[in-house]
């Protein structure tokens, strides 16, 4: 069997200035835990290198575009090329991002030559441009066959030829194969064996016993006797669902009349794979063109009467000028979309066996009809009115909390489990102010209260009002703090604060933050 | 929803359940952040769903620490001029709903959300005025123990919190936080203001 790989170079790389929108020219590296993972060729010739600490190569080349590693960036980035190169040969295997097998094309083009040429312009024509192919009898030979090709070229190995290919290769090229393969490669450095027909050219046994099993496949792989299958993927089966209307429909209540259909069959055709969709993008188009697309996450997963009360938002937020202003709507207002609409679009963005969402065999009932009424709060005020509380990680009580429209999932959560150094201890307030009233804190002459870069009061607080007429003038009948933070100062945050707990002459508590901009009310205990 | 008997008792906190315990159907008055959560955190405790209007102040983790399942728990933070139908909707599908009125309410508006707290078999917990209410809960006062002269923290907290029903005498008790318990028996029934009976 002949086997055709297609190796895209410093993939993570590729992916991320794509997804950054950078030109792929860049100067880029991708680095993980301030550790240069992989760079490109640009970076390459300024000296950046992998294993290079972030400030080495920041120091070798200013202007280095910095990404973080993201392995399921470059997987799904890489998922185009698999279905360029899968259009032309079905059979394709991922072996990672950047790197995949298929068995050769045969006679169908002529020669491997012109197999190699016309799956090459085919992926530089759906924009990937650093593309190298090799073809061999063997997995091993034909990826080392690609690395050694040029730009947008190909390497042939003659059939029973791979012997001869690898033979001449330094024994560096194990490195790509992680820790362990960069563990032998040194050890054959130092034992004085420098290409890879030298270690081939020992006895097996003496190879396996001195390198150990994975010394062993190397060897295998050394002779151009590679045994490693490769197993192709099947391809993903198409999930989108959409619905045309004719003619193009204008009021939003037509519309989501006439998408229910359309949800029922998507939910359907998910539930026949066992899958379960949690993330739904919503596509409206009018006159050919998108006009309204939305990603949906839901807390558990969607069923055809969550899309269609999500195309009702969707649209209404986009056809509605004012937008999701406070109060009811009118029925006017919400009826109008922009332009008429004459497809809509559900495309699955996240899906999860269903196995995983099952419901149980009794109750969830009640859960329902929450649902539903929450459903009409939902119409009658606007979507992201209606909330659902988190908690999260942070020190000030309106860090520590976050309140998620209902239906959405909570996404960017901060962990809950650290220490949060520099949080107010003792019991969580009762009041939480989204928008902390401004606050005046003086000491017995009358002069504010400050604190000093060293944490230090610099006087009593005796009295205290809040703005707003929240708090008239009142004297502190108990006072505890201050507890300084300096959040975010690498990144100019807002400078050094300090909280203090007051207790007011009424035996109401407040927590009030002293920051460089002045006193703020940040939450009430009561 | 099952149809429920209207004087059905809803769970309430054991802090609280011989002093205000909850009837379904009925409205009570609370006048501070604190005794609306106390108030809520017994039904969600055993299950029920419950619900805030108009508060854009929620204290999620102080709601969570008091026993508030937060999974089942509902915010409108704004609910515009629309309050009162936002809050009856609320009130359709959940157990226990909190309002902050935005403004004042007349007795008729009061007449029909009470009407379908009675065919929901809901609990109405206003923080604020409203014309009827089956008992009014306020802190008459309150004492924080912990900080002392900047030093320490705020630890724990006792309020003497009073009951008041109608043309029936008020009753008197003391609460104590963190966890609404109580830290006294409760007290005669008459107001120690007016003489003790007798």
């Amino acid at each position: 069997m002949r086997v055709l790989v297609v190796w895209c170079p410093d993939w993570s790389v590729v992916a991320g200035l794509a997804e950054a929108g950078k030109p792929p020219r860049t100067p880029a590296a991708v680095l993980s835990a301030n550790i240069v993972e992989v760079s490109n060729g640009p970076a390459r010739a300024e000296g950046v290198r992998r294993g290079h600490r972030r400030r080495d190569a920041q120091a070798r080349c200013p202007d280095l575009e910095l990404l973080t590693a993201n392995a399921d960036r470059d997987t799904r980035a890489f998922e185009p090329v698999l279905a360029t190169v899968e259009d032309l040969r079905p059979g394709v295997a991922a072996l990672r991002p950047g790197l995949l097998a298929v068995r050769a094309p045969g006679s169908w083009f002529g020669t491997e030559a012109n197999a190699a040429a016309t799956v090459c312009q085919a992926l530089v024509e759906s924009g990937v441009w650093d593309v190298r192919l090799g073809v061999a009898d063997d997995l091993f030979t034909a990826e080392h066959a690609a690395r050694t090709a040029e730009v947008q070229g190909w390497e042939i190995v003659a059939p029973g030829g791979s012997a001869a290919f690898l033979r001449s290769l330094p024994v560096h090229v194990l490195e790509g194969e992680g820790a362990q393969g960069r563990e032998v490669v040194s050890l054959l450095q130092r034992l004085g064996l420098t290409t890879l027909g030298d270690l081939a050219a020992l006895p097996g046994d003496a190879v396996e016993h001195r390198l150990g099993r994975y010394g062993a496949s190397v060897w295998r792989r050394a002779r151009g006797e590679d045994p490693a299958l490769f197993a192709a993927r099947t391809p993903p089966p198409e999930l989108d669902v959409e619905v045309a209307f004719e003619p193009p429909l204008e009021s939003v209540e037509a519309i989501t009349f006439s998408v229910r259909t359309t949800a029922e069959r998507f939910c359907d055709q998910l539930a026949r794979h066992q899958l379960v969709a949690t993330g739904v993008r919503v596509e409206a188009y009018s006159e050919g063109g998108l006009c309204s697309a939305r990603t949906w996450l839901h807390p558990r997963h969607f069923a055809p009467r969550d899309l269609v009360d999500r195309v009702h938002w969707q649209l209404q937020g986009a056809g509605s000028v004012s937008g999701a202003s406070s109060g009811l709507r009118s029925r006017k207002d919400s009826g109008a979309v922009r332009a008429p609409i004459d497809r809509v679009r559900f495309v699955p963005e996240v899906v999860e066996p269903a196995a995983a969402h099952g419901e149980a065999l009794w109750g969830g009932g009640s859960d329902d009809l929450v649902e539903r009424g929450v459903a009409r709060v939902q119409g009658m005020v606007g979507f992201d009115a209606v909330r659902r509380p988190v908690l999260q990680g942070g020190r000030s009580p309106s860090a520590r909390q976050a309140l998620v429209p209902w239906g959405e999932r909570a996404v960017d959560l901060r962990p809950i489990d650290r220490p949060w150094p520099g949080r107010v201890p003792g019991p969580p307030p009762v009041r939480v102010f989204a928008a902390p009233p401004a606050a005046e804190v003086v000491d017995e002459g009358g002069r504010p209260v400050a604190v000093t870069e060293r944490g230090v009061v610099t006087c009593e607080p005796r009295r205290f009002r809040v703005d707003g007429g929240v708090l008239p003038w009142q004297p502190v009948s108990a006072w505890a703090g201050p507890w300084p933070v300096d959040e975010s100062w690498w990144a100019g945050g807002a400078g050094r604060s300090a909280r203090f707990q007051v207790v007011g002459a009424d035996g109401r508590a407040w927590l009030l933050l002293c920051a460089p901009g002045g006193w703020t009310l940040e939450a009430g205990y009561d | 929803m099952e149809s429920r008997p209207a004087r059905e008792e809803v769970p309430t906190l054991p802090g609280l359940v011989d002093l205000v315990p909850l009837h379904a159907g009925a409205t009570y008055g609370v006048d501070s952040a604190s005794l609306a959560l106390a108030m809520v955190a017994g039904a969600s405790q055993a299950g029920e769903w419950v619900g805030f209007a108009g508060c854009p102040d929620f204290g999620a983790e102080a709601a969570a620490d008091l026993g508030v399942e937060l999974s089942r728990t509902v915010l409108v933070p704004d609910p515009g001029e629309h309050w009162l139908e936002v809050t009856a909707a609320l009130v359709d599908v959940l157990r226990v709903v909190v309002l902050r009125p935005p403004a004042t309410v007349d007795a008729r508006a009061a007449g029909i959300l009470d009407s379908r707290l009675r065919t929901r078999s809901a609990v109405l917990v206003v923080w604020g005025e409203w014309p009827r209410v089956e008992a009014r809960v306020s802190v008459e006062e309150s004492r924080w123990t912990g900080p002392v002269d900047g030093g320490g923290r705020l630890v724990s907290r006792q309020a003497t919190v009073v009951v008041r029903r109608g043309a029936r005498p008020a009753q008197r008790a003391d609460l104590a936080w963190p966890g609404v318990h109580r830290a006294s028996p409760l007290l005669p029934v008459a107001d120690q203001r007016h003489g003790a009976l007798g």
